[in-house]
């Protein structure tokens, strides 16, 4: 088998707020093979998107910090880098696209300049070369007229437009791993189909891997080869997309699934979860989906579950699956 | 672009007018034309029909209706008038005569403003979270509480008195003049630099957090390219609208400045003429500085334009 191409082990990104020490990632572990799509999965606010930043090393400073973990990337320690060192991997090695096409190009500049930047910063594609590329960038992410649309400035273009010039972008250097947080969610509906597509289908061409962070869990199986459930900033459970859809075993994942509108019974009223997801600052003790679980136990309002790997490809952080050989040890619970 | 241009010099026509109207009210109200006779004809100790002559020669017996349409036909066709001073000498030729010293001191500390304030905010805004960051910023604080006339008093003291490196105070024409106008640009720049610089800063932070310098880091940008090129042509934006405001103001003269430093410029004309209650003087200064101010606006909206792609005048 392939070593994985990335590998987060233990990642644990804290913030410094006015409320206290906010814990917004605490104790992320997974690997992605090479070629692989994985989806995090979950509601907002349980760290989907720091755990992205985590990887790029663009946590929002001075608040934010990495304060423990591995991230092992083609084997090598990310956090080991030096800022310089880790600047020459973003946006050529491991490219990064945002929940918010409007305001994330550059308002002054145009496509064309900030197409061709992101291959000049890194100079495997140099003047005339990369104006081609950057045309034929923007034809594969589907524009339709690409010399224009590089004289263009950000707000001349639609949204659903602007994210395909961010996707154009992210590629420009062939990337190995494209992270993708949440690239849908302010589009409409029709056009996060399409760039879920262009997205899926770009994957496919060049064998990337992509980290696709959604809180949809509807459109995973259109992507994803496997999925990883966040809650309160530790992922709860991690499986092969389809063993996931067909059999959730957390409780949480369960819920996330019942309130699909796809799959709620016709005439039955759809199921929503109850709550939010607490504040990062003060995660429950014990479990901590215990308050919105509906199958609490006495043991979760007092202890935290470890993750066990439940067979070879899955794994479930939850008292209800317990097993002899835990993959993490336990976790202390604060 | 033509149409809207049109349309401001439209706009702009009521509010002159409202200028004209309020200085005139204003006029009245603190003076009245017989005074203002007597004390032009005070050595003569001048006879009833001496200030009636006096007031017939000024335009001051019409009707006050009257007096007012008159004066401000004359101002928007930029006839500005003689002054009612004793040797009654045309506006215009005095505005000829010292526009140039406002002029070249108003020139010279604002591009001088611009450049120093621009880049030590730059540097601030580079080394943002550090020592450097928090002393420079309390400095500014500092230089931004002090008033005006220390500057003015220090610097003539310590460059004048001290140092002889310059004139206290006066003006001569020509290259002479920079001489001169050394001091005095000195003074404006550093009283303004606390305020300028602080706030360019925070033009520039506040850039520092939008979207889009998260993704230019992502795609490997250095920290001094994303401060330099993306940051600065987003921050130029507003430093370049609150600069352009500032120039009317700079043109008519920093009226302190100038009477502190003697300098026959615009500004001390209109002080002048307002001790002497010269409404003929004053009724012109303030509406070339109303058209001024209009025009400073309209430059702004034109400067705003060319560096923001999104702004459209129309
Ligand atoms: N700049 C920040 N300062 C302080 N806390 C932050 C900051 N950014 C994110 N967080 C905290 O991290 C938590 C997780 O955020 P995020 O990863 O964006 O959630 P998700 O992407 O899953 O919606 C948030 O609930 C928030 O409290
Ligand atoms: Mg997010």
């Amino acid at each position: 088998m392939n070593p994985p191409l990335l590998e987060v082990n233990s990642l644990r990104t804290y913030f410094n707020t006015p409320a206290g020490l906010s814990r917004a990632v605490d104790g992320v572990s997974f690997a992605l093979l090479p070629g692989e799509t994985m989806a995090i999965v979950g509601e907002s606010g349980s760290g989907k998107s720091i755990t992205a930043l985590s990887i790029m090393q663009l946590v929002p400073e001075p608040a934010g910090f990495i304060e423990s973990g591995t991230i092992q990337f083609n084997g090598k320690d990310l956090l080991d880098l030096t800022w310089e060192q880790m600047r020459s991997i973003r946006g050529r090695q491991i490219s990064m696209i945002f929940q918010e096409p409007m305001t994330s190009l550059n308002p002054v500049f145009t496509i064309g300049f900030q197409i061709r930047e992101a291959m000049l910063t890194h100079g495997k594609y140099r003047g005339d070369a990369a104006t081609a590329r950057a045309h034929s960038l923007l034809e594969r992410v589907g524009m339709n007229s690409p010399d224009k649309v590089l004289r263009q400035y950000p707000h001349e273009l639609s949204g659903g437009m602007r994210q395909r010039v961010m996707i154009a972008i992210a590629l420009a250097n062939e990337p190995q791993l494209l992270l993708a947080d949440e690239p849908t969610t302010a589009l409409d509906v029709t056009i996060q189909a399409q760039i879920l597509t262009l997205l899926r289908d770009l994957q496919r061409d060049t064998g990337m891997s992509m980290l696709l962070i959604t809180h949809d869990l509807g459109i995973v199986s259109q992507v994803a080869d496997k999925v990883a459930v966040m809650y309160a900033g530790q992922i709860v459970e991690q499986a092969p997309t389809r063993d996931l859809l067909s059999n959730p075993h957390h409780p949480y994942t369960q819920g996330l699934i019942a309130s699909l509108p796809s799959r709620s019974r016709r005439g039955n009223a759809l199921f929503t979860l109850e709550g939010v997801v607490p504040p990062p600052t003060r995660w429950p003790g014990g479990c901590r989906f215990h308050d919105r679980c509906s199958k609490r136990m006495e043991i979760c309002n007092t202890q935290m579950p470890s993750t066990t790997s439940q067979g070879e490809y899955r794994s479930v952080r939850c008292h209800l699956y317990p097993s002899a050989e835990a993959v993490t040890s336990q976790e202390p619970t604060r | 672009m033509i149409g809207y241009l049109i349309r401001r010099l439209l706009y702009s026509i009521p509010i002159l007018i409202g200028v004209c109207f309020l200085t005139f009210v204003l006029f009245y109200m603190t003076a009245s034309p017989t005074e203002i006779a007597r004390r032009n004809l005070s050595a003569k100790n001048p006879t009833a029909q001496q200030i009636k002559d006096w007031e017939h020669q000024h335009g001051y017996d019409k009707p006050k209706w009257q007096q007012f349409v008159d004066t401000t036909e004359g101002l928007f066709l930029l006839r500005l008038g003689r002054s009612d001073s004793v040797k009654g000498e045309r506006v215009m030729t005095r505005i000829k005569e010292s526009w140039f010293p406002s002029f070249e001191i108003a020139l010279l500390s604002f591009t001088a403003a611009i450049t120093i304030n621009l880049s030590l905010a730059l540097v601030v805004a580079y080394f943002r979270g550090t020592y450097l960051d928090i002393y420079g910023t309390s400095l500014c604080v500092f230089m931004m509480s002090v008033t005006y006339l220390v500057y003015i008093i220090g610097g003539q003291f310590v460059f004048g008195r001290l140092l002889k490196l310059t004139p206290v105070a006066g003006f001569l024409p020509g290259w002479e003049s920079l001489r001169f106008a050394f001091l005095p640009v000195v003074v404006a720049v550093i009283s303004g630099m606390g305020a300028s610089v602080r706030q360019f800063r925070t033009f520039m932070l506040d850039e520092m957090n939008q979207d889009y310098v998260r993704t230019a880091r992502a795609k490997g940008v250095s920290e001094a390219q994303v401060l330099f090129k993306h940051v600065l042509k987003n921050a130029a934006i507003p430093v370049l609208t609150t600069s352009v405001q500032a120039i009317p103001g700079l043109f008519l003269g920093s009226i302190l400045l100038e009477s502190f430093f003697n300098i026959p410029g615009l500004g001390n004309y209109l002080v002048d003429a307002i001790n002497s209650q010269d409404f003929a003087v004053v009724r012109a200064m303030v509406f070339i500085g109303a058209l001024v101010t209009i025009f400073g606006y309209i430059l702004t909206d034109i400067s705003y334009a060319l560096v923001d792609k999104r702004v459209r005048l129309e």
